[in-house]
């Protein structure tokens, strides 16, 4: 199956999108990193984007189906490692979330995610277009489930999350009885009570703050508080590179990781906010561009679960900085600093492309 | 596992297309959210930006020094910490916090919390200051709690310090935060916390003495660390302050005095600077520098021997057998009797019916035949209850007046007192009874309603023996005032000369007193010529005086005014021994005093000239006083 390499082969346009705003994400780190203990951090930025890109053009030229038939050891090496992690990981901020390959960390969960998004697109490839059933539901439940608490358990939450979409937009896909929806949604309203138990306490009050965003402003609120008089601060046309104080200052946490978009926004305004939406709404149509021309049921749910999970991220991240979500450790892909979750997104990438270069053409 | 992948079972394309306008949905919420935030509330997030990274800093100016007429320091500063509530970040207090912060900074939290609202009106620009003279665990406290108190910051500030402790106290004053009534005045300068003078030197001349302060625009990060400076408004720092004080006859006159409570008084008669100014029991003024201790407060103002009181101004006292000189110029003056009157004292006379005793009557004795000179060197009261007889209580009220009595001398400090020469006129009015012609007999040697103060006797003394210059006593100098740009203070010099046949009179009177057996011989100095006059004036009258022999607050008040030389006199001397029994122990503190200005006015004139002491109108902020002086660590 293995094609000669050509470059057309390359989706040059999703691959632009995806650069751009990752060297935008670069900018903005050295910006916000400059004169800090972080000063070093856009470099290995670069150094993990060059990484990335050159794996993702090898992932696009692998056929997924091959990558597909791997998901069952896959999977079985991902929950074997977040327990390893559980068990033996080394605690870095009161969390479990990191690998520790000699001086590189490294985030399990975000491959974890990759893994997950071919083994649900692998399952419904399998059973066919029946609409979905009680049973397919509980299986994926498993399935994604598994991970997921795994993954919560170190904490995150966040990343816990992002398992939710793949699995909905598997089964969106593949055709659900409305009655289910409803009795699905249900079952999660009365399970909210049961979650809120499970909670730690500073998620807790993420929530209560997010409920209640004037509640000790220099308390729980403080960083909803800050991004927004960051982001607001910006303007129309913001302050410029380097100018951004709520970012420089210190006021916005993490301002070059999960943050950075508030950061970006305050230095380059509206115009820079719109600019980098609309070039994520262009790459999440490119890659639903894709799925609606994949060659076989499989490649359009690899397409679309990983659409779903860029498309959640974005959402997420991003309006959780101006208050329209609880604040959550979701990172901003292709943006924010951070090694694996940049591997992750254009590792996706790759598969993006290895789907649409084996596109079905009438 | 054997995976399938069946082509024509691809998921319909409606479902793509459907997702696709969900996220284009998504992304237009965003966008909105974004526009509402960064264009319609852009002018309120950038207020807010600019709140947070920008820091309005008080440099406080330091305080003008004051130092004695030699240029050497009676009040310094020295370099100390406050901790300030920063109020222009969004952060709002809760009542929890606030306790938190008071718990850390040692303060009481229902204390601070009044203060946190009554300060809650103010622009939020101005900073508050929560505790002065910090100390090594309170600037531990803020510095390591900058994540979680960025509100709290600290400054230098330059503190108050009284270099020679409780020396001069009541004349220099202390300095405390300006008062809210102080605040609230129309046109009040003053701002909560600013360091203000409250009582003597400190009150009278602050507006001198107190610099302006100017204000540092800096930025600061999230932990409220500076990381740059706008701009900034220089503080103008007080002006030092010189007074006529001679800190050499200010130390011998405190020694002097001692324990005892009482005051002292030394001025140049010539020109009515204030040369020493004593009053005891003394208080730290240190204390008050920052923060008094409740208990400690509570123990000066309940004193019975008032330690925060300048006696040498605010004591209202008989002035006793001094008052008879004042008698004497009156008789004198209007002619009733020449220097050559005598009388013979049995030791007791019946005037109106009622027997008055002299002082000697104790010992079963009079003074015999007395005129006027022996009248004064000995004291003896018959002979002037005859002179008060004689004169009527008009007459002694006239001269006791003019000869600066009974009113304020104006001297340049806060809260002086007037005294009391009464007349008919003022039993009349506050007693509603007749004068009694009795009271003149007691008038007449300083006894009865006749009040003064310390300060009062030193000026009539001094201006009787300057032949009728009376100078108003004062602490600082004219020109130095005029230089500052200060209102020189009104010129109230009088002139009320006394005939040169009175004048050869009194003070032939009192240079006996001194030199030729009188009752002042402990004032008695070889080499110095000291001329001058005893008191003793009772606070009760002699029966309970008798009744209650042994009980110190009934005793009796010695004065003694002296001066000197006799001839040219250039210092004259007040020195008041409250309890002191009698007159003799007063004496010896003038003399301590005067001995140690001729002996320095000898020393000039002969030997080593005396440093000449440079002083700036504005003077650069002052060194810091080695702290050993002050004797604690700030």
């Amino acid at each position: 199956m293995q094609k000669s390499f050509s470059l057309r082969d390359i989706d040059w346009l999703l691959l632009m999108l995806a650069l751009g705003i990752a060297i935008i994400g670069v900018v903005e780190i050295y910006s916000t990193t400059a004169h800090t203990a972080l000063a070093g951090q856009y470099k290995k930025q670069i150094y993990w984007l060059i990484l990335s890109l050159v794996l993702a053009l090898v992932v696009s030229r692998i056929d997924y189906h091959i990558l597909l038939e791997q998901t069952p050891w896959l999977y079985g090496v991902c929950v074997l490692a977040l327990v390893g992690l559980l068990v033996g990981g080394r605690s870095h901020a009161n969390t479990r979330r990191w690998l520790h390959l000699g001086s590189m960390t490294f985030q399990v969960s975000e491959i974890v995610k990759l893994v997950i998004i071919l083994a649900v697109a692998a399952y419904f490839a399998e059973r066919g277009s029946r609409t979905v059933t009680w049973g397919d539901l509980a299986k994926l439940g498993v399935l994604a489930g598994l991970p997921a608490a795994l993954v919560a358990l170190e904490p995150d939450l966040g990343t816990a999350l992002t398992f939710v979409p793949i699995a909905a937009a598997g089964v969106f896909l593949a055709g659900i009885r409305w009655p289910r929806v409803a009795v699905l949604v249900l079952a999660g309203l009365l399970a909210l009570p049961v979650g809120w138990h499970f909670l730690r306490p500073y998620q807790r009050d993420r929530l209560l703050t997010y409920v209640n965003p004037t509640q000790d402003t220099q308390g729980s609120s403080y960083q909803v508080t800050q991004t927004k008089i960051a982001i607001g601060s910006g303007g129309l046309w913001g302050k410029g590179i380097g100018n951004g104080t709520q970012s420089r200052l210190g006021f916005i946490p993490v301002s070059h990781a999960d943050s950075i978009f508030a950061a970006f926004a305050e230095e380059q305004g509206f115009v820079g906010t719109l600019f980098v939406l609309l070039l994520y709404f262009a790459l999440l149509l490119r890659l639903l561009d894709g799925a609606q021309m994949a060659a076989d049921r499989a490649g359009a749910f690899l397409l679309v679960g990983f659409a779903a999970v860029l498309f959640f991220q974005v959402a997420i991240n991003t309006g959780m900085m101006i208050g329209l979500f609880p604040v959550t450790g979701i990172p901003l892909p292709f943006m924010s600093q951070g090694g694996s979750a940049l591997l992750f997104a254009f590792l996706g990438l790759g598969l993006a492309m290895s789907v649409r270069s084996r596109r079905f053409i009438n | 596992m054997e995976v399938r992948f069946p082509g024509d079972e691809r998921p319909p394309a409606w479902k793509i297309v459907f997702l696709q306008y969900v996220i284009a949905l998504a992304f237009l919420g965003l966008l909105i959210g974004y526009w509402r935030l960064q264009v319609g509330r852009h002018r309120y997030f950038a207020e807010q930006a600019e709140r947070n990274r920008i820091r309005n800093l008080p440099v406080i100016a330091p305080r003008g020094r004051i130092l004695d007429r030699e240029g050497r320091l009676l009040a310094d500063n020295f370099p100390a910490f406050s901790v300030l509530l920063m109020r222009e970040t969004a952060a709002t207090l809760s009542p929890a916090r606030t306790a938190a912060i008071a718990r850390g900074l040692g303060l009481d939290p229902a204390e601070l919390q009044a203060l946190v609202d009554r300060t809650a009106k103010l622009p939020s620009f101005q900073p508050i200051v929560l505790k002065q003279g910090a100390t090594m665990d309170d600037i531990a406290f803020v510095e390591s709690h900058r994540t979680e108190y960025p509100e709290l910051d600290l400054i230098q500030v330059q503190q108050r310090l009284y270099p020679k402790r409780a020396i001069a106290a009541a004349m220099l004053g202390y300095v405390g935060e300006v008062s809210e009534e102080d605040i609230a005045k129309a046109g009040s300068p003053y701002r909560p916390g600013d360091v203000v003078g409250k009582s003597g030197i400190e009150k009278e001349y602050n507006s001198i003495l107190m610099g302006r302060d100017g204000m540092r625009r800096v930025v600061v990060n999230s932990r409220g660390q500076e990381m740059g400076e706008l701009t900034t408004v220089n503080a103008h720092p007080g002006n030092d302050l010189r007074l006529t004080i001679d800190l050499d006859l200010q130390m011998a006159a405190e020694a002097s005095l001692g324990d005892r409570p009482g005051a002292v008084v030394a001025l140049d008669p010539r020109t009515g600077e204030v040369l020493a100014m004593v009053s005891h029991p003394t208080f730290d003024p240190n204390e008050f520098a920052h923060h008094i201790d409740p208990a400690e407060w509570q123990q000066l103002m309940t004193d019975p021997l008032h330690p925060l009181m300048n006696k040498s101004i605010q004591a209202q006292l008989a002035p006793g057998s001094v008052f008879k000189i004042f008698t004497a110029a009156a008789a004198l003056e209007t002619g009733t009797i020449q220097p050559d009157f005598s009388i013979h004292c049995p030791g007791f006379v019946t005037i109106y019916g009622h027997t008055f005793h002299d002082w000697v009557w104790e010992k079963h004795r009079g003074h015999g035949a007395v005129d006027l000179r022996r009248a004064i060197a000995q004291s003896c009261d018959i002979y002037f209850y005859t002179l008060g007889k004689m004169l009527g209580i008009d007459k002694i009220a006239y001269f006791a007046k003019h000869l600066g009595l009974g009113a304020r001398t104006g001297i340049d400090l806060p809260g002086e007192a007037s005294g009391l020469i009464p007349t008919p006129e003022w039993v009349e009015r506050v007693f509603k009874h007749r004068w009694w012609p009795g009271e003149t007999i007691s008038v007449a040697i300083g006894q009865g309603a006749v009040s003064v103060t310390p300060i009062q006797l030193a000026y009539g003394i001094g201006g009787i023996v300057m032949d009728g210059a009376f100078q108003r006593p004062h602490l600082t100098f004219p020109n130095q005032l005029a230089a500052l740009g200060a209102d020189p203070p009104e010129k109230n010099d009088r002139a009320f000369p006394l005939s040169a046949n009175t004048l050869e009179a009194l003070t032939g009177g009192m240079y006996a007193v001194v030199n030729d057996g009188g009752t002042g011989a402990g004032a008695r100095c070889p080499g110095i010529e000291i001329a001058g006059k005893t008191g003793t004036a009772q606070v009760v009258s002699s029966e309970l005086q008798q009744s209650a022999k042994g009980k110190r607050e009934f005793a009796s008040n010695a004065w003694f005014v002296g001066y000197a030389p006799f001839d040219h006199p250039e210092i004259v001397v007040t020195a008041l021994v409250m309890q002191g029994e009698h007159s003799a122990v007063a004496a010896p503190v003038a003399r301590d005093v005067i001995k140690v200005y001729m002996d320095k006015k000898a020393g000039r004139n002969n030997a080593a000239p005396q440093m000449q002491v440079k002083l700036e109108p504005k003077a650069a902020p002052a060194g810091i006083v080695p702290l050993e002086q002050n004797g604690k660590t700030p």
